[in-house]
Parts: structure tokens; C-alpha cells; sequence
């Protein structure tokens, strides 16, 4: 994809597709319930059902964080490539 | 439930309530603006609100009577099916940074203080504004009436609640009470008393996780013996049962359930009138996004609660009515006087939302109902008093929900909430993306919805109760036993989309819309955003 600042950008970059997957992964993986309803492997003696989805807690916490950096970084440039 | 009064837990409890009310009444001389008399002032603690605060106000939203009370007692009723809570806040985390920014951006270019406000100005359409503005009161009354239950089974647990032989009214006397300062704190600050009490609350509600996390489990012997315990007492029940009610993970007929509980949850969240106050009262758009970086922090806090369910069939917890296991176990495990911190944590996590969500609903009813139908020349004065009033009248719609609704598994008052908001979805996310959607196919998918949702949740019978006992039924087409909200919003987008194509075949006329493109993307500091929005007549939809 063009990375120049000149002219008007397109709106799908692979920045946005990126800050996409970011937020469709947790959808993904909490509504596929079938790949994480066991109880093996424990962890402290937690079934796997309930750390595995405190586990996404923090990932896509780490994922939106993620999202949020691009989508600032994204904006930025945006604004400086249309003063310019 | 012992017999008597705890008399130390309800010392400590009394003592934070009373600081809490003081709080609560002082609030009004908080942060205080020129014009108190404003219904954005009252309403929305004059938009002001940098992230921490924005972070406590949504934190008070999301984390109530529902997180402590509701959701533990649904596991500690159906072990894994009541776990859905923690995908849910997931999920709603990145919907919130993908919808609610847009909202914040046209609402603050146009004055908007509600959803149904930016539904008007952006479909040009009264009878759409209304169907979102009805339903968004109507659904805040059963989850305002959730909270209530939350301080009743803590107030039960205390012995002051009294058994089922006392009389109705010296049962219910203490809920009254703490209903009545509720309602006279709210009345008299507006949303900055429960800004500032969820300060404590949040400090209060730590506390007693981080105990209840580290010390009941060591005292119970580690989560092996939590989660062996709590398999044994759930094939026990399963027998009992015929057939199975619960376990530590999902069946294969319930994960269909488990999923839907999950993501209709979680779109119906951010719709709530109270969460659009929260997320409008917010300083600016970046505000938001940044917020959803560090709210998941309560979903984990969330998860460990939940798990507390389990603690409490461990430890021998036997309660009927499911609501009581957690405040029982907490007045079994821990000394009297940090039962009191415990028990007054839940209150107070019970009393800031309840007071958040009825100031939202009591917004919408004034700017959308009252002056757009009642009273078109209303004073910001008036405004502000029909709001006070009304906050006050939702909060007794939502007392008749306790009186009359099944307590036992207060979580489905939540779900039942959440199916009607369910159906703004189309009208409110639909318009902040494309103005495609036909006003009237809006209002028919709305319709279609709302009517098969509640006929479909008036059917759904439990042990205890022939109506509106449960919020899941079978989806027509697939067979699996599903969400009802869920499946009635997406039978309400076939409505819609459906309508959209007939009606713009017929060229009906598509109603006029005051917003542009450019609105949806506006920040705070861009050429025609107030940050401060003038007092809320000027600002109504049209007056700009």
C-alpha cells in the first residue's frame, strides 16, 4: 500500500486492518465457546474454562491498547499530511 | 441465615452509609457551576469530566449489585453457564471504541444530550426519537431494580430484612429507607453526588475483593478443593434434577446460550441511557478511547467474583434464594466488623449506579417526552425539576419490578432489560454510520422487536415462577436454546433492512438530516464543538 503523505489517503490501510483484527479477535475467540468449555489443563486448580477467559481479559485489554496507539498514530498523520 | 441482627457488621454498615449520604448531599458544592439550575449541570455534571472520573462513572455503571450479587449467585446456581458476565465486558470494550466516539463527536457538535436527541436530529423523525426515548426508561426499571435486590439481600443477610412471616412493610422497611435517601441525595445533586461516592465505593469495593480473593480461598484450601467440592455438589444436583442444570463447564446445549448471553450483553451495555450519560459527561472523544484501555481492569475484578459462587458452595453456603449465597458468605468467613465493610461495599456499589441510571432515564424523559411532546416552551428550570421528579418516578417502577418479579435469579432482571434497549441498536449504531436505514422501517424493526421480545420472555417459565422466568429461549431456525434479546434484534434488522428496500422503492419521503459527515469525526477544540454545552433549551435538536 502507498505509504506517501501526498494526496488524499485511502480509507482501508493496512494500519486500519490491522487496528481491525485488534478488536474482532476477542469476538472471535469468546463466542467460539466450544474451543475453551474443558476443564484440563488447571492452573492453581481453576478449570481451564474460567482462567482461559480471565486470561482474554488481559489480552484483549493488550489488544485495544494496541488499537487505541494506530488509531492516534493513524490520526496524527493523517492531520499533518492534510496541513501540509 | 443466622437468626437476629449482626449488630457489629451493622454498626460498620450504618456508619459508611451515613458518610456516604453526607457525601452524597455535599456533592452538590462540588466542581459547582454558575447555573445549577441547568439540566446539563444536573444532568451531566456540567460535561466536565477528565478520564479518571469518566472512568469511575462508567466503572459505577458496569460494576454493580449485577457484579457482586447476581453474578455469583448465578453460579453458585448454574456453575458455568453464569460466567458469561466475563466475555461480555469483554466485548464490550472494543464495541465502545468503535461506536462510542462517533456518539460523543455528533452530540457535542449538535448539542445532544441523549440518544434519543441524536436519533431526531439525525432521522428528522419525532415518533423514532419517542420509541427510543420509552424504551430506554422502560429498560433502565428493571436494571435499577436489580441494585435494589442487591441491597435487599445484603439488608437480609444483616437480620434486618426479617423472614418471610414478618409483615410485608417492616420486611421492606430498611430497603425503603436506603430507596429514600437514594432518591433524596440524586434529587438534590444530580449526577455529581454519585461521581464523587463511586470514589468510595471503588475504594471500598477493592478492598474487600482483594480479602475476599486471597484470604476465603486459602481458608477453604485452595481451588482445588473450591472446584472439587463445587463438581461434587453439581452432579449431586444434576441427579437430583434428572437432567443437567449445572456444571463447571458449558454442555454442548449450552454454549449456544453462553455466546448469545455474551454478545447480547454486551451490545446492549453501551445503550443504556446511563452509559451514554457517562460516556457524553466525558471531555472529550479521546477521553473515551483512552478509557477503554484501562475499564478492562474491572472485568478481571469481575471474574474473581464470580468465582466466589463456587467459594460459597465450598463452604457450605445453603441459601434458597440464590442472592443471599455471597453476603451469607461473606458473614460466615470474615469477622463481624469487616462483614460490615463487605456488606456496606455492596450497598453502596448497589446505590451509585441505581442513582446514575435514573438521572440518565430522567434526562431522557424531559428532553425527549416532556419537551418535544408535553411542552415545547419549557424553562431550563422546569426541565430540571420534571427531571428530579421523574428520576424519582423510575425509581418507583423499578421498586414495582422487585415487588412483583421472581428475586431468586435477579440476573434475568438485567436480561430483561437488555432485550428491549437491544432493539435502539439499529436506530442509534445504524444512524451514527449511514443515514440508509428508512425512519419508518426503523420504527417497524423496533416494533417487531420489542413485541417478540417481551411476548417471547412473558413465556419463559421456572420452577418459581409461570412468566418471565428466565431471558433464554429456542431460535426459530437454528434450534438452539438462545438469548432472547439477541434473537429479537436480529429479527428486528431483517425488519428493518427489509422495509428500508420497499420504502425507497415507494420514494417515501426519508425525513430531514441535520447532521454531516464531517460531525461524526469532530473533536473537542474543532471549529463548532462546545465543550461546555449551553444550558439545554439552546442546545435542543433544530435551536442550533
Amino acid at each position: 500500500m502507498p505509504e506517501s503523505t501526498a494526496g488524499k489517503r485511502p480509507t482501508i490501510t493496512p494500519v486500519r486492518v490491522i487496528i481491525g483484527l485488534c478488536l474482532i479477535a476477542p469476538f472471535v475467540a469468546m463466542l467460539w465457546v466450544s474451543s475453551y468449555a474443558k476443564v484440563e489443563p488447571t492452573f492453581i486448580g481453576i478449570p481451564f474454562f474460567y482462567w482461559y477467559q480471565m486470561l482474554w481479559v488481559v489480552i484483549s485489554t493488550a489488544l485495544t491498547m494496541v488499537a487505541y496507539t494506530l488509531w492516534q498514530r493513524d490520526q496524527r498523520a493523517r492531520k499533518g499530511g492534510a496541513s501540509a | 441465615m443466622k437468626d437476629g441482627v449482626n449488630g457489629v457488621a451493622l454498626a460498620v454498615f450504618i456508619f459508611f452509609f451515613v458518610a456516604v449520604t453526607v457525601i452524597g448531599f455535599m456533592a452538590a458544592r462540588w466542581r459547582k457551576a454558575e447555573n445549577e439550575n441547568s439540566l446539563d449541570e444536573w444532568g451531566l455534571g456540567g460535561r466536565s469530566f477528565g478520564t479518571w472520573v469518566t472512568w469511575f462513572l462508567l466503572g459505577g455503571d458496569l460494576y454493580t449489585a449485577y457484579t457482586f450479587v447476581a453474578v455469583p449467585a448465578a453460579i453458585y446456581a448454574a456453575g458455568a453457564a453464569g460466567f458469561f458476565a466475563v466475555p461480555y465486558t469483554i466485548l464490550v470494550y472494543p464495541l465502545i471504541f468503535t461506536f462510542l466516539p462517533r456518539l460523543w463527536s455528533v452530540s457535542h457538535k449538535h448539542g445532544y444530550v441523549t440518544t434519543s436527541d441524536f436519533v431526531r436530529g439525525r432521522f428528522g423523525s419525532k415518533g423514532l426519537s419517542l420509541a427510543v426515548a420509552v424504551t430506554g426508561i422502560l429498560a433502565t426499571m428493571p436494571y435499577i431494580a436489580l441494585q435494589l435486590v442487591g441491597i435487599q439481600a445484603v439488608l437480609d443477610v444483616m437480620g434486618v430484612g426479617g423472614g418471610e412471616t414478618t409483615h410485608w412493610f417492616i420486611r421492606d422497611l430498611p430497603l425503603l429507607i436506603a430507596f429514600a435517601v437514594l432518591a433524596a441525595y440524586t434529587y438534590s445533586s444530580g449526577l455529581r453526588a454519585p461521581a464523587l461516592i463511586a470514589f468510595v465505593k471503588d475504594g471500598l469495593i477493592y478492598l474487600v475483593i482483594a480479602v475476599a480473593i486471597i484470604y476465603i480461598p486459602i481458608k477453604l484450601g485452595g481451588f482445588d478443593d473450591i472446584f472439587a467440592k463445587a463438581g461434587e455438589a453439581f452432579a449431586t444436583k444434576n441427579e437430583t434434577a434428572g437432567k443437567p442444570v449445572a456444571g463447571l463447564v458449558p454442555g454442548e446445549m449450552g454454549q449456544w446460550g453462553y455466546a448469545t448471553l455474551a454478545l447480547g450483553s454486551a451490545l446492549a451495555l453501551f445503550m443504556y441511557p446511563h452509559s451514554i450519560t457517562a460516556t457524553l459527561s466525558s471531555r472529550s472523544r479521546d477521553v473515551i478511547r483512552r478509557n477503554t484501555t484501562i475499564l478492562p481492569l474491572y472485568s478481571l475484578m469481575l471474574g474473581l467474583l464470580a468465582l466466589l459462587g463456587f467459594m460459597a458452595i465450598a463452604a457450605g453456603v445453603k441459601v434458597d434464594n440464590g442472592q443471599l449465597a455471597i453476603p451469607q458468605l461473606f458473614e460466615n468467613m470474615f469477622p463481624a466488623w469487616f462483614a460490615g465493610v463487605a456488606f456496606a461495599a455492596i450497598g453502596i456499589g448497589a446505590l451509585v449506579p441505581a442513582a446514575i441510571m435514573s438521572i440518565a432515564a430522567a434526562n431522557l424523559f424531559t428532553r425527549n417526552i416532556y419537551k418535544d411532546f408535553l411542552k415545547p416552551d419549557a424553562t431550563p428550570a422546569q426541565e430540571t425539576k420534571v427531571s428530579k421528579l421523574v428520576s424519582l418516578f423510575v425509581k418507583v417502577g423499578a421498586l414495582a419490578f422487585v415487588l412483583t418479579m421472581d428475586k431468586t435469579v435477579a440476573i434475568n432482571f438485567q436480561l430483561l432489560g437488555g432485550i428491549w434497549i437491544l432493539q435502539t441498536m439499529p436506530a442509534l449504531v445504524g444512524g451514527l454510520f449511514t443515514r440508509w436505514f428508512h425512519r419508518w422501517a426503523l420504527i417497524a424493526g423496533w416494533a417487531v422487536g420489542m413485541l417478540y421480545g417481551t411476548v417471547a420472555a412473558y413465556g419463559v417459565a421456572s420452577p418459581t415462577q409461570k412468566h418471565f422466568g428466565g431471558s433464554s429461549k429456542e431460535i426459530p431456525g437454528i434450534g438452539e436454546i438462545g438469548y432472547i434479546g439477541l434473537t429479537a434484534f436480529v429479527l428486528n434488522l431483517v425488519v428493518v433492512v427489509v422495509m428500508t428496500f420497499v420504502l425507497n422503492a415507494l420514494k417515501a419521503p426519508t425525513g430531514i438530516d441535520e447532521t454531516s459527515p464531517s460531525d461524526y469525526t469532530a473533536d473537542a477544540g474543532d471549529p463548532g464543538v462546545k465543550t461546555v454545552l449551553p444550558p439545554a433549551t439552546v442546545g435542543a435538536p433544530g435551536g442550533h
